[in-house]
């Protein structure tokens, strides 16, 4: 009797996905290059114009990898909060995280104002905003997290979330009413949500942060296959439960703090993604969903930021309203056809 | 082997179980001795909050213990780390899994936690253990079914499933038997009757059916406000334990019939 399946053929069909989307991402944009070309750029070679070298290596390129680092990350953030939350509406967004990390990003970009100047200056190069994001939706995550252990109950969770959401929203709007027409500017063009902005400075910083988030979860792949039966059952098999709940928040937090912080909120891909991986790969071992969830979100993403971009027009619509147009009905989809949403 | 001395497995003396709290402990029940040998089934029973669960969890390691002793193959409790405790016991709780998409033989398959490495993938001695797992409760059909499809019969089947898989010498099972029909709850406890029996595992289940408590126990622990007893079924009955477990007016012990009727 075979225990575990393979899923070869899975794991081959997203990457053949993966390889399109980024292949589509990189060629649609609002100028119109020859595909040959774009293949040529990205493998070093002379494209027939400067101009199109310039576009593909420093704006198409790094898009398309903050995409794939972001929807990858989200999505696997979503997965973790899932299990640890034992809900199958936990998501970075729905949980508040998302609202924590653009409350770090409002104190150092709205603050840096009030603070003043020099400080300031100092204050907003890229380490310090995934730190101020990574540090809000990590005081958020523990907030949400302890208020868990005394709440058992999966809506009043997900309202105290919500509420979360608004604590910190409000707390933003009293920030913003202090600072000046430029920093709020600034704030508002984060909060959209861009993924074209990010240097390859800034990509080297998000890689190391999700990479460290994702290194973290992998290392809890057995115990958090083991919280599947619930918290008592994995005690009862020797999970040490504080240390693997630390890991997951570190995680998440890196994951969805350092991808709000370079590519702003960003929501219901954390939300979505894993449970349409679950449809697809039938199982609830985490050995194996990691790695789908990982690829499916970066899948998403990248075909999210194809429509964001509005290809051949000089318009680019904010990555949060298009993957909030194709999330919320995927969940609503979801729920309508299982009738509830598990996980 | 059954009536070996030297093979105590669980040995609790002067347990007070409760919760701590912030300013002080409370103690749900006081003053519970007894000892389990190998290959020995236990009904624990008692009315509703009296602290089975209680009890059950901390014997688990779930919960601290407010005082006494507890000794597990010899051992205390106290001084056996989390992972080395999974290997000498695993549990049947009450509480369903929290994930409701698991298939059943992932399920099961869990139960290997405590022996495999760190990203959990099973040998082909894991794997043998499961499949002896699934043969022993007759779960064969079941495997590829989701949590969610499964009867509550069929889910406390394949919880104990696990429970075995996890190949710990102690079970101890909080109220396997609710929610199930009279022919359901008879097959779980005959099950359980046949692992303590053949494989020698000592078996410690709560439950709220007495009659059927007292036909299939070795011994049994009768947990009433003030006072817990141990004793073989037979005994307890002539002693009159169960006489005055419930108040009554409503309903009595019959220790002819061992069972209780309605007046």
């Amino acid at each position: 009797m075979k225990t575990q399946k393979s899923y070869k053929t899975h794991f081959l069909v997203l990457g053949i996905l993966l390889l399109l989307s980024f292949l589509l991402n990189v060629s649609l944009g609002s100028v119109a290059i020859p595909f040959s070309e774009i293949i040529s750029a990205l493998f070093g070679g002379e494209t027939s114009k400067a101009s199109w070298e310039f576009i593909i290596l420093d704006y198409r390129l790094p898009k398309a990898i903050t995409a794939i680092l972001a929807g990858g990350g989200l999505a696997v953030s979503g997965l973790l909060m899932q299990t640890l939350f034992r809900n199958p509406l936990a998501g970075p967004f729905v949980l508040g995280l998302s609202s924590g990390a653009s409350l770090g990003v409002a104190i150092l970009i709205l603050g840096a104002g009030i603070f003043g100047g020099a400080i300031g200056g100092l204050l907003l190069s890229s380490w310090s905003l995934v730190i101020a994001s990574a540090l809000g939706s990590f005081l958020v995550l523990l907030a949400v997290l302890s208020v868990s252990f005394k709440v058992k109950d999966t809506m009043t969770l997900l309202i105290i979330g919500l509420m979360f959401g608004s604590v910190t929203a409000a707390i933003v709007s009293v920030l913003s009413y202090f600072s000046n027409a430029e920093q709020l500017q600034q704030f508002v063009f984060w909060s959209f949500g861009t993924l074209g902005n990010v240097s390859w400075q800034g990509i080297f910083i998000l890689f190391t942060s999700v990479v460290i988030g994702l290194g973290l979860s992998i290392i809890s792949v057995k115990p958090l296959n083991a919280l599947l039966l619930g918290e008592n059952y994995a005690r009862s098999m020797g999970i040490n439960i504080k240390k693997t709940t630390l890991f997951i928040i570190l995680a998440t937090s890196l994951l969805a703090g350092g991808i709000t912080a370079f590519a702003g909120p960003i929501a219901f891909v954390g939300l979505a993604v894993p449970h349409l991986t679950r449809q697809y790969f039938t199982t609830s071992n985490h050995l194996i969903l990691l790695p789908a969830v990982l690829l499916s979100g970066a899948v998403l993403m990248l075909l999210c930021d194809t429509v964001a971009q509005l290809p051949f027009t000089e318009y680019t619509l904010p990555i949060n309203a298009i993957t909030s147009l194709i999330g919320a009905p995927v969940v609503i989809w979801l729920l309508v056809r299982k009738r509830k949403m598990l996980f | 082997m059954k009536n070996n001395k030297e093979n105590i497995v669980i040995e609790a003396s002067c347990l007070n179980v409760g919760y701590i709290t912030k300013k002080k402990n409370l103690v749900i029940s006081e003053g519970i001795n007894f000892s389990i040998k190998q290959g020995e089934l236990i009904g624990l029973v008692g009315t509703n909050g009296i602290g089975k669960s209680t009890l059950l969890r901390t014997l688990a390691g779930m919960q601290p213990l407010l005082e006494g002793v507890i000794s597990i193959n010899g051992k205390t409790l106290n001084n056996i780390s989390a992972s080395e405790l999974a290997s000498d016991l695993s549990v049947v709780l009450t509480e369903t899994p929290a994930s409701q998409n698991l298939s059943v033989l992932e399920l099961v398959s869990l139960g290997r936690h405590p022996y495999t490495n760190w990203v959990g993938s099973l040998s082909e001695n894991d794997q043998e253990i499961i499949n002896t797992a699934i043969s022993s409760t007759k779960i064969e059909e079941l495997l590829h079914k989701k949590c969610y499809e499964l009867s509550d019969g069929q889910l406390q089947k394949v919880l104990i499933a696990r429970a075995l898989a996890q190949n710990t010498p102690i079970i101890l099972l909080d109220e396997p038997t609710t929610h199930l029909d009279i022919f359901h709850r008879a097959s779980v406890l005959k099950l359980l009757k046949k692992l303590a029996s053949k494989n020698e595992k000592t078996i410690l289940f709560s439950t709220h059916e007495i009659d059927l408590a007292i036909q299939v126990s070795d011994k049994m622990l009768v947990m009433t406000k003030g006072n817990t007893f141990f004793n073989t079924p037979d005994n307890l009955i002539s002693q009159g334990c169960f006489n005055d477990l419930f108040p009554e007016e409503i309903i009595s012990f019959d220790t002819h019939l061992k069972r209780f009727v309605l007046k």
